[in-house]
């Protein structure tokens, strides 16, 4: 399933919430009083043991530093680490491991792309076509580069409900060089259609770059379907450890750029005039890698796996909808949801204003019921601009929530509005 | 809701529905400093205007007045410390300013936080100078949710800057 088509829940066999749940110890916890209600799995999904598991064995049983050590321990972390980058590449349908480079997050990986790919390519008058509602990891790293290189950049703007406005989309890709684009609003949770984007960008000459931080944790993710040239997202939102993301990009791309970060490992050869780098991806991966991360992430994958992304993508999809009828049905004027009213090509996360309260004041009162839910601007100030709100409260789910949370969240929103009487 | 009270007391509330001193003043002949906390968005805007710049910490804050917007924490304290300093010199106001984030950072020490303030503690608490903290005290319940004093601070440490900025 290419991301741009929410499934619907169809004949896969409904996810098990209360197993799911165990499989999560920190949601057994106490908060404030109450069961821990975490709805803030954009920001950062929680861990099943699983991924603690392979670490803590990871450490016991088989680290060392990787690469060019002679002694089977070494030879074991090295193993353990490539076999994860096989892991992570058949995830998103990458054809080959050295496809996948590993990085501290998808920022830095997005940042790669800016600065390696951007700087080398890109030059005065070149255009970079994003979307209004990309986080700023996916705008800040443009932004420099149109300092520096003095790439103009060009935005694709919104529908008044909160899609990607296609309208002028032909007019932004003309003569693009790339176009860099989110699979799921870290906001809204609207999925753009990135195949079909994907599509024209390339019929206008342009590259295609996917923001997948959101996206990847809760559908299938295949490079091909989707048109990318270059995807980028972070281990800890799909249940893996924090400190390891990931570039996948085509090959013959990876071998014409010039090396990010320099250091160990990205290397061929040194000398005191100058340098060979590595082959890749090793040319991206200076220094020591995160390898108990990788190992990490690896796990976290198969967990996924084993109960299926398009279960999971069904199973949001079902809360979303839920979501999506009983907060407007209980609330009425009082709750603003930005963002598509339906749940039709959208992720779960929903964003919302409530009672003229501030979300940050929404937050506080909510965290006293054990609800987590993020206020802020979400790291998307040009999307609160076009919103005209400075911050908004956002709920996201995951494969561990269930419409118990989201009951939960509306009880925690009703005394919220009785707390403060506006 | 335990804690809650502490934290959202009724003049707090007050100051959030009703601010005082919000609005703009024409620059020059007043000056203009906007704060932001970048972790949650929250702006506040302080537009001072002092009788005589040139006269330093012995001016006298005329007038002042609040823009931005966030929470009610960012917003009341805001509006509080416009209401505490207006009418006094700006050497007043430093001093409120070094009493009021005292008491923020003497309780956040006790919380066990960074002490990234505690320069201060041991200096102004309990001793207001020439301005009385007042509805400030409101404020003090805010160091039991340390990730709200920043909040709390943004204000004044805006007000400090169009000082600094005054003076150059």
């Amino acid at each position: 399933m290419a991301a741009g088509v929410v499934r619907p829940v169809a004949d896969l066999e409904p996810l098990d919430a209360a197993r799911i749940k165990a499989d999560f110890p920190i949601l057994a916890r106490p908060a404030g009083g109450s069961r821990l209600v975490f709805l803030d799995s954009a920001a950062s999904s929680q861990r099943p043991t699983a991924v603690g598991e392979a670490i803590d064995r990871y450490y016991a049983e088989d680290h060392a530093n990787v690469h060019r050590a002679a002694y089977a321990l070494a030879e074991r972390a090295t193993n353990a680490m490539e076999s994860g980058r096989r892991r992570v590449a058949s995830f998103v349908g990458g054809s080959s491991a050295e496809e996948i480079v590993f990085t501290k997050n998808a920022t830095e990986s997005l940042n790669l792309v800016a600065r390696s790919w951007g700087a080398a390519n890109l030059r005065p008058g070149d255009v970079v076509v994003l979307s209004l509602m990309e986080h700023h990891a996916n705008i800040v790293p443009w932004l420099q580069l149109a300092e520096s290189h003095g790439v103009e950049l060009r935005w694709l703007g919104l529908t008044p409900e909160g899609r990607l406005d296609l309208s002028g989309i032909d007019e932004a890709l003309d003569g693009a060089s790339l176009l860099s684009i989110t699979g799921m609003s870290n906001v809204l949770g609207t999925v753009p259609p990135v195949a079909e984007l994907a599509e024209r960008a390339h019929a206008a000459g342009a590259l295609v770059c996917v923001d997948a931080c959101q996206s990847a944790p809760h559908t299938i993710t295949r490079v091909v379907d989707l048109g990318a040239d270059f995807l980028a997202f972070s281990g800890h939102k799909l249940c893996g450890p924090t400190g390891v993301g990931v570039l996948w990009a085509r090959t013959e791309l990876l071998e014409s750029m010039p090396p990010f970060l320099g250091g160990g490992g990205m290397i061929l050869d040194v000398r005191t005039d100058g340098f060979t780098p590595a082959a890749v991806p090793h040319k991206f991966e200076a220094g020591t890698p995160p390898i108990a991360e990788i190992v990490g992430l690896a796990a976290a994958i198969d967990y996924l796996e084993d109960i299926g992304l398009d279960r999971i993508a069904a199973h949001e999809h079902m809360l979303t909808e839920y979501a999506l009828e009983t907060l407007p049905a209980r609330f009425g004027d009082d709750l603003t949801i930005f963002g598509p009213a339906n749940a039709e090509h959208r992720g779960g996360i929903v964003s919302f204003a409530f009672a003229d309260i501030h979300p940050h004041d929404l937050s506080q009162v909510l965290d006293t019921h054990g609800v987590c839910v993020r206020p802020g601007h979400h790291c998307a100030k040009p999307l609160m601009r076009v919103l005209g709100v400075g911050a908004t409260a956002r709920a996201s789910w995951y494969l561990y929530n269930d419409t118990d949370d989201i009951d939960a969240l509306a009880d925690a929103l009703a005394d919220a509005r009785s707390f403060f009487a506006i | 809701m335990s804690g809650l009270e502490d934290l959202y007391r009724e003049i707090i509330l007050d100051h959030y529905r009703s601010p005082r001193n919000r609005g703009e003043l024409p620059v020059p002949p007043a000056t203009r400093s906007d704060g932001f906390n970048p972790l949650c968005g929250d702006e506040i805007v302080v537009y001072l205007q002092l009788d005589d710049p040139s006269k330093g910490d012995d001016a006298l804050i005329d007038d002042i007045r609040i823009g931005g917007q966030g929470c009610s924490i960012s917003q009341s304290s805001a509006s509080m410390m416009s209401a505490a300093v207006k009418g006094h010199t700006v050497a007043e106001a430093r001093h409120l300013t070094r009493a009021f984030k005292a008491m923020m950072s003497i309780h956040e020490g006790e919380l066990g936080g960074d002490g990234s303030e505690s320069e201060l503690s041991g200096d102004d608490s309990g001793d207001v100078g020439t301005i009385a903290l007042g509805d400030l005290d409101a404020l003090k319940g805010v160091v039991k949710f340390p990730v709200r004093i920043k909040c709390a601070t943004l204000g004044w440490n805006t007000l400090l800057q169009g000082f600094d900025e005054t003076a150059d």
